[in-house]
């Protein structure tokens, strides 16, 4: 079951993925706003799978919620009419294409080399192996399970010991920044 | 079928990855290239959630939870900057945008 939720979702994701970027049949900015959302829901159902439920909702709520809606909004605010399709500079495609696609060869290979045995035996150095085990020996079903529920994740975020509170309080002064920057930016007149 | 691994995670990540790579090379929409650097972000994010999955490490999601917070701060900062340059010289097409004067 786990096996056909995951390639479902991977699919969809890197399907409506390559739709936002290269699409045959639209230029349209909306039309890969559309996919974009597509890609983000499959990308939290991954979570899902991946027992990260607070991150799940949490990526649904603000990409596929605030942060397109910001998008949609922007680019029907600009209005921008669909432009006479540029012709494509050949060069400029198949260069990046090339370009991509070795990227993705030498990650492709690199991963293949470190995951040889295909995961679970994780032992390639000593550390690691070690690390794993201490991590099996408390049950690796149940700390699986637990891993990524709300509970467990808010336990991190602000344990007193070594939590994250100060970093969580400056991504909040951040985030009121931008706020401020953003106001500031979309004033009539720009000095 | 074989359970989905550490490996298989990794690989999508990387396939997400390249694709918005791809977008940022290519394409000359401002707005386009932008939802490609959103996609970018999103794979790195895949990354770390399998990481912490499959080692059992909380860490790994503390820091998507923070990344996801200061994209979103990302986002309405760019698209501010978009709508600014936009109202300056009418375009969103890279190719119009050439010179840095206003």
């Amino acid at each position: 079951m786990e096996t056909i939720l995951f390639n479902l979702f991977a699919a969809l994701a890197v399907l409506s993925a390559l739709l936002v970027v290269v699409n045959p049949l639209s230029r349209n900015p909306v039309t890969s706003a559309m996919f974009l959302v597509t890609t983000m829901i499959s990308i939290s159902g991954l979570f899902v799978l991946l027992n990260a439920y607070f991150l799940a909702a949490v990526q649904i709520l603000v990409y596929a919620g605030a942060v397109m809606v910001l998008f949609l909004f922007v680019i029907m605010l600009l209005d921008v009419e669909e432009t006479a399709r540029r012709k494509l500079r050949v060069v400029s495609l198949t260069m990046g294409l090339l370009s991509v696609a070795a990227l993705f060869g030498v990650y492709k290979s690199s991963l293949e080399t470190t995951y040889e045995k295909d995961l679970g035996s994780f032992e390639i150095d000593g550390f690691r192996s070690e690390h794993f085990e201490s991590v099996s020996s408390i049950g690796e079903k149940e700390s699986f399970v637990t891993v990524g529920s709300t509970q467990a994740l808010g336990q991190e975020l602000f344990s007193s010991v070594n939590g994250f509170i100060l970093p969580f309080e400056i991504v909040s002064i951040l985030l009121l920044v931008a706020m401020i920057g953003v106001i500031l930016l979309s004033k009539k007149e720009l000095k | 079928m074989i359970e989905p691994t550490l490996s298989h995670y990794l690989l999508v990540s990387g396939a997400l990855f390249s694709i918005g790579l791809l977008g940022v090379i290519v394409r000359r929409n401002l707005l386009i290239i932008y939802m490609s650097l959103e996609l970018m972000l999103n794979s790195a994010n895949v990354a770390l959630v399998a990481m912490s999955r499959f080692n059992g490490n909380l860490d790994g999601q503390v820091m998507v939870f923070f990344i996801i917070t200061v994209a979103a701060a990302e986002v309405a900062v760019g698209l501010a900057l978009i709508v600014a340059l936009y109202r300056k010289r009418q375009t969103t097409e890279v190719e119009d945008l050439a010179s840095m004067k206003l």
